[in-house]
């Protein structure tokens, strides 16, 4: 188990991190037309690209930063099928020391709860002294994983993490509230941290990083290494009944064109109003 | 006995909006369960804050004590899971913010109370609790169930719900705080505020703001010229600022700046909510994005299907013409 605490408050003492960074694959959305499958309850996934969720992304980018100033280890992990290794391996491109994914088809990823649970089910056969992961996911935006896993493992949390510090054995964490503001928590480690976008600037990862990453192993756990019953994982806490466009009453009205055409016509709507 | 609680919220000593709010959407919920509505206030000394709110609702369940003087996940969370098993209420609410965020998920798990977060409606429907929440970055709306159990938890999306009126007076309920004792394994160290550098888009008429379609950062003097013939200044969504391409204090949005200008010209931002709730009491809102099902849409003007980098120049060339420059 990793909940012993192995840091000792000494001042000047070298200490190493072991940190987990919990990742999801989420298909990118932002500039493709979404349809909902025959199901009704979810997308239709053909043709998406998938990434490495974005606030995930930021979680491993602050792990690595915080590895390489005071040693230690960074584990990726991730649920899902062999899909998932792609992020995996992204993350081993760029500087995570091991990657786990569990990959069970019992498994039900669309439940946050679920989700929460056999993460934490999977840090309890890991040593560490931090957990980090987004705060969200793009696709889903729940917010629920990070704070569950560390009600599950009774351990510290911070969510909204814009800044991460190790001093004297105690990780201090600014929260970014509404408006900018920053909330400043300290918290005895092992500790759970959910990391707002932004953290720090996210390295560039390289094609020959991703190709020496494929050699790399990714270790494959299931529920059962988790000590973990299809049972327990069985119903979901929250699920979708129904998935649509939102029905909103649009007001706008398109200015079409060619780019010629369309500079006219928002030229003349600019004077008309006297902002031009 | 069978209530709707609702989770209070302050700063500097008011009630927050987003729990006028959630008080909305707890009594949606409680009239439609026949239940009581109440609202839960946690502080030091917030009596007055209480008085406040018994004209929202039927009860408002006071605890004081001087360690909740500020918000510290850990004493809240014991706070509220004792009232819970106390009082065993059917709903708890509160707003998705930077509290709800934090503190919800936690007692979810601890109470085994199933948790919708970020709702921009609730309904109860044969014996089973459902909520409305945009996903895929407000791309699709989704409507979600709960499992059936002895209790909920939903957050609600601010600005969702419109604010309970003052009605009627309900009566004060003084609970005592359980041993808040032990070991604090987290401790609230204080308060920053955020840095500004100067340019102020608050105070701005006019704003060509940018998000992720502007796609480098060399890019961004293109919006740069755009915004000064407009005699206006660049802002921008959350992606830029987290890449650091401008400043903080440039970030329109529910953690950055809320603006209302005369013109606010949205280039390659898709129009999530976080967004969206900085500049949606712009004047008049032209959206620039190439793809006609962004959300953006839904709240802009004028909209423009198209990429913005032939847009902008276009823009450019046509305001230099009319004011005669070359
Ligand atoms: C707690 C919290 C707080 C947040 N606070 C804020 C906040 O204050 N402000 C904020 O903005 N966000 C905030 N966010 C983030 C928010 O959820 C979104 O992730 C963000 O707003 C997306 O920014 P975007 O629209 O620029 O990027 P994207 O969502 O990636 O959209 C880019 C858009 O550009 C379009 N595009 C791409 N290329 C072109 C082109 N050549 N021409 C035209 N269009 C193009 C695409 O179609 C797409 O619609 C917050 C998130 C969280 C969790």
């Amino acid at each position: 188990m990793g909940l012993s605490a192995r840091i000792v408050a000494v001042p000047g003492l070298w200490l190493a991190l072991d940190i987990i960074v919990c990742v999801k694959y989420v298909p990118d959305v932002s500039s493709t037309e979404l349809k909902v499958d025959s199901s009704g309850r979810d997308i239709e996934r053909r043709g998406l690209n998938y990434d490495i969720n974005e606030w995930d992304d930021y979680a491993l980018e602050a792990a690595l930063m915080l590895r390489d100033k005071h040693g230690g280890s960074v584990t990726a992990v991730s649920i899902g099928g062999e899909e998932a290794d792609r992020v995996l391996r992204r993350c081993l491109a760029k500087g995570a020391d091991k990657a786990v994914r569990i990959g069970d088809t019992r498994l039900n990823v669309n439940d946050p709860f679920t989700v929460a649970k056999v993460l934490s089910a999977a840090a309890r056969k890991m040593s560490f002294d931090l957990i980090l992961t987004g705060v969200q996911a793009n696709d889903d935006g729940y917010a629920i994983t990070g704070p569950a896993i560390a009600q599950h493992l009774n351990l510290p949390h911070a969510t909204l993490a814009k800044k991460i510090e190790i001093v004297d054995g105690r990780v201090i964490v600014n929260r970014e509230l509404e408006g900018g503001v920053e909330e400043i928590v300290e918290l005895d480690m092992p500790a759970v941290i959910t990391v707002q976008s932004g953290i720090v600037e996210l390295r560039y990862v390289s094609v020959l990083g991703i190709r020496m990453a494929m050699r790399r192993e990714i270790k494959v756990m299931s529920l059962d290494d988790l000590g973990l019953s299809s049972e327990e994982v069985g119903e979901p806490w929250i699920r979708v009944e129904e998935l649509y466009a939102p029905r909103v009453e649009r007001r706008v009205e398109f200015v079409g064109g060619s780019p010629e055409e369309v500079a006219t016509k928002i030229v003349e709507l600019l004077k008309r109003r006297g902002l031009l | 006995m069978g209530e709707v609680v609702v989770l209070a919220e302050q700063r500097g000593g008011e009630v927050r909006e987003i729990t006028l709010e959630a008080l909305a959407a707890g009594r949606k919920l409680a009239d439609k369960m026949g239940l009581n509505l109440a609202a839960l206030v946690l502080g030091s000394v917030v009596e007055k804050l209480a008085e406040q709110l018994s004209e929202y609702c039927d009860t408002v369940l006071l605890t004081e004590d001087e360690r909740l003087a500020q918000y510290n996940s850990e004493n809240y969370q014991r706070v509220i899971s004792h009232i819970v098993r106390e009082r065993s209420p059917r709903v708890l609410v509160m707003g998705h913010t930077s509290l709800g965020i934090d503190l919800a998920p936690r007692l979810a798990v601890e109470l085994g109370f199933p948790l919708i977060t970020d709702c921009i409606d609730v309904e109860f429907l044969d014996g089973r609790l459902y909520a409305t929440r945009q996903m895929y970055g407000g791309k699709l709306n989704a409507r979600v169930s709960a499992r059936e159990a002895d209790g909920y938890i939903l957050t609600v999306r601010p600005g969702s719900f419109h604010p309970s009126k003052a009605a009627g007076k309900g009566v004060v309920v003084r609970l005592a705080p359980p041993e808040l004792g032990g070991e604090a394994r987290k401790r609230v160290k204080g308060l920053v505020a955020p840095t500004e550098s100067g340019v102020s888009i608050e105070s701005a008429d006019i704003i060509v703001a940018i998000g992720r379609g502007i796609g480098e950062k060399t890019n961004i003097p293109l919006a740069e010229e755009l915004a000064k013939l407009l005699g206006g200044v660049v802002a921008c969504s959350r992606p830029i600022v987290d890449k650091g391409w401008l400043p903080p204090d440039r970030q329109v949005g529910s953690s950055g700046k809320t603006v209302k200008p005369k013109l606010y010209m949205a280039l390659g931002i898709s129009g999530a909510f976080q967004h969206i709730m900085g500049m949606m009491n712009s004047q008049l809102i032209i959206a620039v994005n190439k793809d006609p099902n962004a959300p953006i849409f839904n709240i802009a003007h004028y909209g423009v299907v198209d990429d913005l980098f032939k847009i902008i120049p276009a823009l450019i060339k046509k305001i230099k013409e009319i004011k005669g420059m070359k």
